[in-house]
Formats: structure tokens, C-alpha cells, sequence
């Protein structure tokens, strides 16, 4: 992602957000493409245990040959068995769930981070703005995944964990976008102009520059919950994310990785599911850059 | 880590890190010596035997994998050791030995003219200086503890001596070696890696870095070492046992991921498949009768199990450990993992003298779990936590375990942490409630009952960072087990295990673990080597016994 | 430009201090005691204490780093409490491998990457343009350990085309290079399709064309190598990139590089070398963005340096 973050540079007083951003977002192709999957998987979470005549952990003697190998899909099991005679479709639905939770939490909680980080460092700038910038400078110099391993070590996993270990890694980049931007907006003369006319910080911050920056949120919050499902994919495919038996798609691998030759589906579908959904979430993103922001151009314009 | 495909097979990342024990395994059979060409070893010929981890270090009182383990054994040597192939114990840099009538004195009688790889010949100070050594904290052996019988080994571990007291020189060829207290198990300790002879002139050249650059009296001596790479062993000429070693170099190659190993293996790239067979290929491998033909299978000394707190609510109930033994079932365990193993009753793996195969253990029952459970006062089950090392097929297997107690009302929270994780929690002060040992524990160092006990059973074990992760401490166990270990006369050691065999009775009438199966080792190897299957099913060499294997063909 | 480049590597190290001292607090904190791990499953409480004592790790926390520190100073990343070994000669003999595999992870993602922006700059606006992006967000959106495993099962078990997994050979190189720079691919040919939009706007551009010199002349010889430095310059950022993905790239290839050092170590809380490994990392990325941040106002004369 850092490459992007360079784009970001002072433009045009931005518009709120436009009214009719749904009906433009709904006149782009992709991007209808990928509101569909999120669509898909938003449904296929929420009713998973209606759509799906097995429990998620339920390890089926039938499940497994006598040898102990899983099942490629048939009749019975759409997508086949697991390595514990679980069904993999039903596993794939219920860790749609823990996708989404984190995409939403984790990014959620970086969102705010990476904003306030952001906008106290950009507005207020002084001794605080250099500490925060500079500390935000030190955790870019950090490989990502390995702090991400370092902090599930250091904290026993669990789903909420994650999602904080997550945060944690990944308000970096908003924070340097938001930062950008705030510095940018309030060297504008209208701040300029009202701070001349008495209005307190708290005043500007609220009615100048939030508003200002919502666009761009939205647009960095799109994008970042892709980012977000990789890294819990990753993480739990490393074994230090999700814990076992709540599936993850990121777990799912894991734990069938070993037979990847003799059953591929194991491998195949559950990382079509991150695949989509991540892809699902850029191309929305982009397609709001485009929108909300049109001193980026979006690359699909 | 070991991932992609493999990450932790059952058989053989046993351990990787520091549960690192040697694994030991038994014949399966003699199949090999049906094979003509097989017979009559050869001399000359190099191979290679691939590995997926770096070995750490080749140092003896300082390596404890499972890799470096045989290595060592091929480099160094210690006064007793084990007939190739077997788990019998032989004098090896002794010549012979004798021991008191009240067992605390052993007298060690040294080979003649035995060589290091440096030119030098060994003497009875080496013996005493390389058992100082192993003690002393500053080299931070790990196996400094099993030698705490020798007479002044606290003073020495405090580091309020240099030598062990009970070590003496009588002459440049015998040493004699007093206890505090008789240890039956005390010869197979001075075969074990740790107590193995080195020369101090060399150690005190490298330094830290001896394990770098070995220098030993074994069969073979290091040629080169790039690290991460490969590690060139070269027949050592001047070797004491005349015609071994038969091969002229092993060529050890690393950073092999399993099933590249094994396909080179089926190209003739490669002839030992260190890491075994990956999970992938196995049923693959077996159901193909050409390629099962250069499988060899042996049983290890080696038994997973799930430890209940015996100290902690609701475990510290015997009835509730008691219907969990009754709810587990083994035999889907062993499914999962291809059937890989063989379902355990006891503590003790069948290769262990002691074993009782008539014993039945607890019988899978969930009905009469739940009942038991009832009993207990508790009706509708509770909730509690399972700790798992998290490499596949650990985690695996945690769930099957959870899923079996789920249908008699037990909920299990799995925590799947890194193994040194999950190993601090259950040596914690106060333990956790239950722990699947699989990856970590426990392989015998040694094929003596009391090895299976002492550590992970016994009160010592219990304390803060021991091994008992059940904290499970039975006073009149550890007095009847410290009698039998007492009892080191040769003649009575059928009554000293039938004394064992009594102990761990007991141990399961308090069942405070479930034993849950024996890990089967399965080595594949190319069809140009030659030897009988016990060198390569050695239970005391993992994978293959290097001094003894030899190649058909030699050009 | 000396007293940027000076003012610059003074934040660098400060930085990297910086990372040095989150790190070794994270660790210090992990609920996991590596006396005990040398220590071995015979040792009593005596030993792992006796063990605890020589590494100093009774030490308060300011006193443990101090020592560290000391030690970076001297060049001296510590020894590995498990392989006993200097973590600088472990660091060392696995850092080519990992240099190798980002070298080869850069050539594919630059041409991959500079291939598709062209093509899609050069039909901007057509269904091919529409599809590169596409396949470009596909890039951006692939988890590496299913590329890497997709990849895997197609060329290497399935067509046989390419070995398992495993280090040495040209053709080793091949598929693990790919799966690091498939990421970046799909950064770069975004970055490139608006570089040379960008650049064939341009006044000259139109000149040229206008002055009847061929298409195929125009954007070879004109435009490309213009738009095509100023995506080059941003290989230096990549380096974070990397150094996140070679965790599980070698990890899924069976590569002995850095990132399988590190994960092992984790595995085993062996500290000093997860501590080598994220300092060498940290001073890969703070350098790239540094060479990054110094080589942009060479090719874009519009950025200045501050």
C-alpha cells in the first residue's frame, strides 16, 4: 500500500461527500461486481447455519476414508471434506464470519487510530505532531507480519485479539494519509479566515476539517478492510491467528495444507473465498477514490 | 518453520525444538536380510541425507534434536553405547566395567589407543574433564541434570567447584565414578550424548563455536560445514572398531522440504530422506507396493497424552479425569493422522521394558463417561481450557479431542500457542487445565522406564518449570518408584520391573493423563543402499544408524 | 543535499534505535522464559536459575537493552540462546538467499508490472485497459500463500515444470520470485498506466506526434523511459513489502532465507535472532525509503527535497 499513500498531496478544497455516491458507485461495472461479493458473503455470513445441513464442527465419521483421507467434493459434501471429515462448504460460510468481524473490527479500531494519529499530529503539529509523526515513521520501519507474529505471541490469540493485533499494525497508513491531508486542509485560507475570526480549535476541527476528511476516510476504510482480511488470512495461516475449531479461511489452509497435492480443493476454495472478498473491497475503494476524491484518479476511470 | 506441506508431521517434528529428543524406534522386522545383495556390506561409497532445519550445533553435551542426535553419535563417543541396532547397552570407549555390590561405585576400564580426530590419543582425564564440562552452568548444557547422582554434581552446578568429586582418575586407562545415591539407569546415562568424551585442547581452541568444529573419537569426522547448506562428514581412518565405518562420506543437505526430499529420493538424488514421509505423500507412498518396499517402519519410545491438572478444579477430582480417559476415542485420533500410531493404555510405550500388554486402561466409553461425570457432581459437563502446540497435525488432534468431550457436556477452549508458549504455561506455577503433549512430550532419553516417570510424573517434575504438567504428585509412588530404582544388581532386574510395572498401575488408577497413542517412525530410503532394516529402524539413531548402513553398488 | 542526506540518516538510525527498543520490550514481555528453553527438559530449578543468572536475564529491562545496545555497537547481534550460534553468521548465511529472492521478486514485479500499465496506458479506455486493471487488483488482492500454493500445483505438481520447493538451481527461483512480486506487479502497472498517461499528455509528446514521427517511435523512445523512471524509483519502498512476505513466501517454498530464520526463531522464542532479524529487516526498509526519498527529485525535477 505505501506506494499510494504518495498520492495523496494537496489538492482543490474537497467537496463533502457528493450527494448520489450509492447511484454513481452503482453505475461502475466493477464496482457493482464487488459490492455483489460483499453482498454474497455478507448473506452467505449471516445465514450460514441455515444454508448448510451440518454443524460447523461437526467431524463425520463419514467424513474421512478409513485411511483417514478427506473427501473431494460430491453429493454429500459440495466442497468436500476437511482432514477432520468436517464439510468444507459449511466451514467455508461460518469463516466468512470471522473474515467480516475482523475486517470490520480491525479496521474499524485502525480507522480511529490511524485518524486521531492523524489529524492531532497534522493540526496541532508542535512538539506532539513531531512525536506522533515520528513514532508513526518507526512502526513503518517495521516489517509488518513479523510485528503482527511478535504481538499474537505475546498475547495469547483469540478472535477480538486478532483483531487488535491487526489494528495495531495497520492504523500506520491512515495515520500518514490523514496526516497529509489535515496539513494540507488547514493551511487553507477559509481555516486561516475563521481562526481570524475567533473560532476555537475545536470548532475548526469539527466543522472545517472533519468534514473533509470524510471522503477520504471512507475511501482508506474501503480499501483497508482488503488489507485487513489478508493479514487475518495470513496470520491465521501461520497458525498464531484465529483459533481453532472457529474456522478462518486463513485456518482452513492451515490446517489442510499438508495434503494440498492429494485434496487441492482444501486449499483451492477457501482462498478463492479470501481472494474474492479482498478483491471485492478494492475495487469498491477504488471506485469511491474515483468518486469522493478526484484529485486521485481511481485507476478504473 | 517447517510448513508449507509438512509443518509437523507427527512422526518426526517431534520436537523440533527443544522437545528435541532423540526419538527411538525398533525394528519392525528383518526383512532386509532376505535380500541377497543386502547382506554382505560393502565398503566405500558416499550418500546423502537430506534435512529440512538447520542443525544447530554438533556439540555433545550441547545438542539435543532429534537431527544432531545420530550425528553426534557418529562423531563422538561415550564409554558405554548400544549394540547397533538394538537397545542393548555395550561398553563402547570402555573396555569393560564393574560395579560396587552397593551400586554407587562403578569402575570404567578404557580402550587402548583410541583416537581423537585430531591425532591425539584418549585418556581417563578426557573422561574426567568432558563430565565436568557437561556440569559445569557455563556451558549451559541441557542435560546437565540427568549426572546429579555423581558425587559433588550440586557443588559443580552451583559453581562452587570445577571438578565433580565423584569423577577420579585411577590411571591414564581407568576411571572410577562414585553416587551419591544407586541409579539403575545410571550406564544408560553415560551412553547418552551428554557424557560423551571430548578433548579439552580442542574445546578451549574454538570455544563457543566447538559444536562449529567437532573433534571426537567417532566413526566419522567433519570435512566441511557451510551453514544453512550442507555438513560433509569423512570417514575417520583411525576408527577403533575395525571395517566401520563402511561409507566414505554422508553429504547432509538442508533447508529440504519434505516432499522435495522424497522425490528426489524417487530420482536417486537422494538416499535418506531424513525428515521421513510428509503427511501428503504418505498414503500415496504406502499404497504403492514399489515405493512401500524402501519404507522401513519401527515403534518409537514415544507416547502422546493429554495432562489434566490434578491440583485445580474440576480435575483434581479423580472420577472427572477418570471419565475423560473414558471419552476419548483413540482410534479416530489415529485416523486422522493416517493411522500413524498405535492407541496407548498406559504411560509407558511398548518398546519400554515394563510394559504391560495385558494391561487394558480405560476402555472408550461416552456413556459411561457422562455417567461418571454425573457422579462427580457434574451433570451438565463445565467448561475448560486445552493447550496445543500449533503445527499441524497438533491443532488437528486438539479438535477431535474436542469434540469427544463436547458429547459428554465438556466445553474446551483450545489455545494453540508456539511450543516454548505452550511449554512455559504448563511448567507455570499453578499449570493449566489441559494439555495435549503432541510435538513436545514425551520420547524417552533412554530406554528405562524410569525416564518416563521421574520427569513427568514424578513430585520433582511438579514443581515450577518441570515437565509434570498434570502437577500430579503421589508421595508413596515417588518412595516405591525410588525403590526400584535402587535396585541395580543385573540379576534383579525383572523384579525391579516388575516394580515399575506396579508404579505406573497406580499412576493410571489416578489417571491423571490420558495416553493417547505411540507414534510409529516411518524412514524411506533409495534402493541403493543396502544393510539390514534395524540400521535403518535404529532405536537409538534417527533416521538411520550411520557407522553400520552401506551402499549396493560401489563403483 | 549533504545536510538533508546527513539530517536524514540521523532520523534513520534514531528510528532504528527506536525499533530496537519496541522489539526487545515486545520480547521481553512474551510469556515464555528462554532459561528454561536452554535449559532442556532434565534441568532443575537450580540450573534455569544458574542459566537466567549467566544471561542476565534477572537484569531489569533498561539494563538488558543497555547491554544490547553495547553490544550493536560492536557489530554484536548476541549469540542464539538455542543454536549457540553468533546470530550475525546465522543473519549471514541466510541473507543471500533472501537478496536473491527479492532480486528475482523485483524482476518479475517490474516487468509484469511495467508490461501491463503500458499496454493498458497505450489502450486506455478499452476493455483491454478494464481487464489489465482488473488482473492488477487480483495481484493486489491475493493472499501470497495461495498464490504461492496455486503456483506450486500448476507448474511445479502438476505440470512439472518446476521443482517443489527448494533452494539452488535458476529453476528454484522461478515460482517463489513470482508469488513475492505479484503484489507489486499490480501496484506497478497502476502506477505505470498513470505515469504514461501522464507522460504522453505531455506538450512534447504531442509535438513529436504532431511533427509526423511514428507511434511506435514516439512512446519507445520518448515517452517511456520518462514515465518509467519515476515508478522505478519507488523499488526502494518495496523493501517493506518484502520483507513481509518473504515470512511466507519461504515458508511455503521451502526457501532458507531470513524469513524462515524468524519464524523458526518465534517458534522458539530464540530472541536474539528475532531480534537480529527484525533490525536487519528495519534497516532494509528505513534504506529503501531513504534511497527512495534521495533518487525522486534526480528523475522528477518538480520534487524538492526538504
Amino acid at each position: 500500500m505505501s506506494a499510494t499513500t504518495e498520492e495523496t498531496s494537496a489538492g482543490p478544497v474537497r467537496r463533502r461527500a457528493p450527494r448520489g455516491t450509492l447511484r454513481r458507485l452503482l453505475s461502475r461495472p466493477l464496482a457493482v461486481v464487488g459490492l455483489a461479493i460483499i453482498g454474497i458473503v455478507t448473506f452467505g455470513a449471516i445465514f450460514a447455519p441455515w444454508l448448510t445441513p451440518y454443524g460447523v464442527d461437526d467431524q463425520m465419521f463419514d467424513g474421512l476414508t478409513l485411511q483417514g483421507a478427506p473427501l473431494p467434493p460430491n453429493g454429500h459434501f459440495l466442497l468436500g471434506t476437511d482432514l477432520l471429515g468436517r464439510d468444507l462448504l459449511t466451514r467455508i460460510l461460518f469463516g466468512a464470519r470471522t473474515s467480516l468481524i475482523i475486517g470490520i473490527v480491525a479496521n474499524g479500531v485502525s480507522l480511529a487510530i490511524g485518524s486521531a494519529v492523524g489529524i492531532t499530529a497534522g493540526y496541532f503539529r508542535g512538539w506532539v505532531g513531531t512525536i506522533l509523526m515520528r513514532f508513526t515513521d518507526l512502526m513503518m520501519a517495521f516489517p509488518a507480519l513479523l510485528l503482527a507474529i511478535c504481538l499474537a505471541a505475546v498475547f495469547t490469540p483469540s478472535l477480538w485479539i486478532v483483531a487488535m493485533v491487526i489494528a495495531l499494525v495497520n492504523w500506520v497508513q491512515i495515520a500518514r494519509v490523514v496526516y497529509t491531508e489535515t496539513r494540507s486542509i488547514s493551511e487553507r485560507e477559509f481555516v486561516d479566515a475563521e481562526r481570524s475570526l475567533g473560532a476555537g480549535s475545536m470548532r475548526i476541527l469539527t466543522k472545517h476539517i472533519l468534514p473533509h476528511l470524510v471522503p477520504i476516510i471512507i475511501v482508506w476504510g474501503t480499501l483497508g478492510i482488503s488489507v485487513t482480511v489478508l493479514l487475518e488470512a495470513t496470520l491465521s495461516y501461520l497458525g498464531v491467528g484465529v483459533q481453532p475449531p472457529t474456522p478462518s479461511w486463513g485456518n482452513i489452509i492451515f490446517e489442510n495444507q499438508t495434503y494440498f497435492q492429494a485434496a487441492p480443493w482444501l486449499v483451492f476454495f477457501p482462498g478463492a473465498a479470501i481472494l474474492a472478498l479482498a478483491l471485492a473491497f478494492n475495487l469498491v475503494g477504488d471506485a469511491l477514490r474515483d468518486i469522493l476524491d478526484p484529485t486521485q484518479r481511481g485507476i478504473l476511470s | 518453520m517447517k510448513k508449507a506441506f509438512y509443518a509437523g508431521v507427527a512422526t518426526l517434528a517431534i520436537g523440533i525444538a527443544l522437545g528435541a529428543m532423540p526419538a527411538k524406534a525398533q525394528s519392525s522386522g528383518d526383512k532386509g536380510a532376505t535380500d541377497a545383495s543386502a547382506t554382505k556390506a560393502q565398503d566405500g561409497g558416499a550418500i546423502t541425507v537430506t534435512f529440512n532445519n538447520d542443525v544447530a550445533t554438533l556439540d555433545p553435551a550441547i545438542g539435543y534434536d532429534w537431527q544432531n542426535w545420530s550425528m553426534i553419535k557418529s562423531l563422538f563417543d561415550g564409554l558405554m553405547g548400544y549394540k547397533a541396532g538394538t537397545t542393548e547397552l555395550e561398553p563402547d570407549l570402555a573396555e569393560s566395567y564393574t560395579v560396587s555390590d552397593d551400586g554407587k561405585t562403578y569402575t570404567f576400564k578404557l580402550r587402548d589407543g583410541v583416537k581423537f580426530h585430531n591425532g591425539r590419543t584418549m585418556t581417563a582425564d578426557d573422561v574426567q574433564y568432558s563430565l565436568d564440562r557437561v556440569v559445569d552452568p557455563k556451558t549451559k548444557s541441557p542435560g546437565a541434570g540427568f549426572f546429579s547422582s555423581i558425587a559433588g554434581y550440586q557443588d559443580v552446578a552451583d559453581g562452587k567447584a570445577e571438578h565433580l568429586k565423584g569423577v577420579k582418575v585411577v590411571d591414564p586407562h581407568t576411571v572410577e565414578i562414585d553416587l551419591d545415591e544407586p541409579d539403575a539407569a545410571f550406564l544408560h546415562k553415560m551412553a547418552l550424548n551428554f557424557a560423551f568424551v571430548v578433548p579439552k585442547e580442542a574445546v578451549e581452541k574454538y570455544g563457543d563455536d566447538f559444536g562449529k568444529n567437532p573433534v571426537g573419537t567417532g566413526a566419522f569426522k567433519m570435512k566441511n560445514w557451510s551453514l544453512g547448506q550442507q555438513l560433509v562428514f569423512v570417514k575417520n581412518d583411525d576408527y577403533f572398531r575395525k571395517g566401520l565405518p563402511h561409507l566414505d562420506q554422508i553429504t547432509f543437505q538442508f533447508g529440504q522440504e519434505p516432499i522435495v526430499a522424497l522425490l528426489r529420493l524417487q530420482r536417486g538424488e537422494v538416499d535418506i530422506a531424513g525428515d521421513g514421509i510428509p503427511p501428503a505423500k504418505f498414503l500415496e507412498v504406502m499404497n504403492d507396493p514399489k515405493q512401500k518396499k524402501e519404507v522401513v517402519s519401527g515403534d518409537q519410545l514415544q507416547t502422546g497424552y493429554i495432562t489434566m491438572n490434578t491440583t485445580e478444579k474440576p480435575f483434581d477430582d479423580v472420577k472427572v479425569r477418570k471419565a475423560v480417559n473414558m471419552a476419548i476415542n483413540k482410534r479416530r485420533i489415529i485416523q486422522i493422522i493416517n493411522g500413524r500410531a498405535t492407541p496407548a493404555s498406559q504411560p509407558l510405550p511398548p518398546l519400554m521394558p515394563a510394559y504391560d500388554k495385558s494391561y487394558e486402561g480405560y476402555k472408550y466409553d461416552p456413556e459411561a463417561a457422562k455417567k461418571m461425570l454425573a457422579d462427580a457432581g457434574h451433570p451438565d459437563g463445565f467448561e475448560t481450557q486445552l493447550y496445543v502446540y500449533n503445527t499441524d497435525p497438533q491443532p488437528r488432534i486438539a479438535q477431535a479431542i474436542q469434540q469427544d468431550l463436547s458429547k459428554i457436556g465438556i466445553k474446551v477452549d483450545i489455545k494453540s500457542l508456539a511450543q516454548a508458549n505452550v511449554i512455559s504455561a504448563g511448567g507455570s506455577k499453578d499449570g493449566v487445565p489441559m494439555i495435549w503433549s503432541g510435538g513436545m512430550a514425551w520420547i524417552a532419553d533412554y530406554p528405562d522406564p524410569s525416564n518416563f516417570y521421574w520427569p513427568i510424573l514424578g513430585c520433582s517434575g511438579a514443581a515450577e518449570g518441570g515437565w509434570n504438567w498434570a502437577k500430579y504428585c503421589n508421595e508413596d509412588l515417588d518412595a516405591e518408584a525410588a525403590k526400584a530404582d535402587a535396585i541395580v544388581a543385573p540379576g534383579k532386574q525383572q523384579q525391579r520391573y516388575d516394580m515399575w510395572k506396579d508404579v505406573y498401575h497406580k499412576v493410571m488408577d489416578d489417571a491423571p493423563w490420558v495416553p493417547v497413542f505411540h507414534e510409529k517412525r516411518y524412514t524411506i530410503k533409495s534402493d541403493r543402499m543396502g544393510g539390514p532394516d534395524k540400521f535403518y529402524a535404529d532405536p537409538i539413531n534417527i533416521p538411520v544408524n550411520y557407522d553400520h548402513v552401506w551402499v549396493k553398488n560401489v563403483q | 543535499m549533504i545536510g538533508y542526506l546527513v539530517r536524514r540518516l540521523l532520523q534513520s538510525i534514531l528510528i532504528l534505535i527506536g525499533v530496537s527498543i519496541v522489539t526487545y520490550a515486545l520480547l521481553y514481555v512474551l510469556p515464555a522464559d528462554p532459561a528454561r528453553q536452554i535449559a532442556g527438559r532434565s534441568a532443575t530449578a537450580e540450573t534455569v536459575a544458574n542459566i537466567r543468572e549467566q544471561l542476565g536475564l534477572n537484569d531489569p529491562f533498561i539494563v538488558q537493552y543497555w547491554r544490547y545496545f553495547l553490544g550493536l555497537l560492536h557489530g554484536d547481534f548476541g549469540r542464539s540462546y538455542l543454536q549457540r550460534t553468533e546470530v550475525a553468521d546465522l543473519v549471514a548465511a541466510r541473507l543471500p538467499a533472501t537478496l536473491l529472492l527479492m532480486l528475482g521478486a523485483i524482476v518479475c514485479e517490474l516487468a509484469m508490472g511495467l508490461t501491463m500499465g503500458l499496454v493498458a496506458a497505450l489502450r486506455r479506455g478499452t476493455n483491454t485497459d478494464q481487464g489489465l486493471m482488473v488482473v492488477s487488483f487480483v495481484g493486489v488482492s491475493a493472499p501470497q500463500f495461495v498464490t504461492g500454493l496455486l503456483l506450486l500445483y500448476v507448474f511445479a505438481v502438476r505440470l512439472g515444470w518446476f521443482p517443489i520447493g527448494g533452494y539452488g538451481t535458476f529453476s528454484h527461483l522461478v515460482l517463489p520470485s513470482l508469488t513475492l512480486g505479484v503484489l507489486g506487479a499490480g501496484w506497478y502497472s497502476r502506477m505505470m498506466r498513470s505515469s504514461m498517461i501522464d507522460v504522453l499528455r505531455q506538450d512534447y509528446i504531442r509535438t513529436a506526434r504532431a511533427k509526423g514521427l511514428k507511434r511506435f517511435v514516439v512512446v519507445f523512445r520518448h515517452a517511456l523511459p520518462n514515465a518509467i523512471l519515476p515508478v522505478i524509483a519507488m523499488i526502494g519502498i518495496d523493501i517493506g513489502l518484502f520483507m513481509s512476505g518473504i515470512v511466507v513466501v519461504e515458508s511455503v517454498f521451502g526457501w532458507p532465507g531470513i524469513g524462515q530464520l524468524a519464524w523458526q526463531a518465534i517458534q522458539r522464542v530464540d530472541i536474539p535472532i528475532i531480534m537480529g532479524v527484525t533490525l536487519v529487516s528495519a534497516i532494509a526498509i528505513v534504506l529503501g525509503n531513504l534511497l527512495a526519498d534521495v533518487v525522486a527529485p534526480f528523475i522528477d525535477p518538480r520534487i524538492k527535497l526538504r
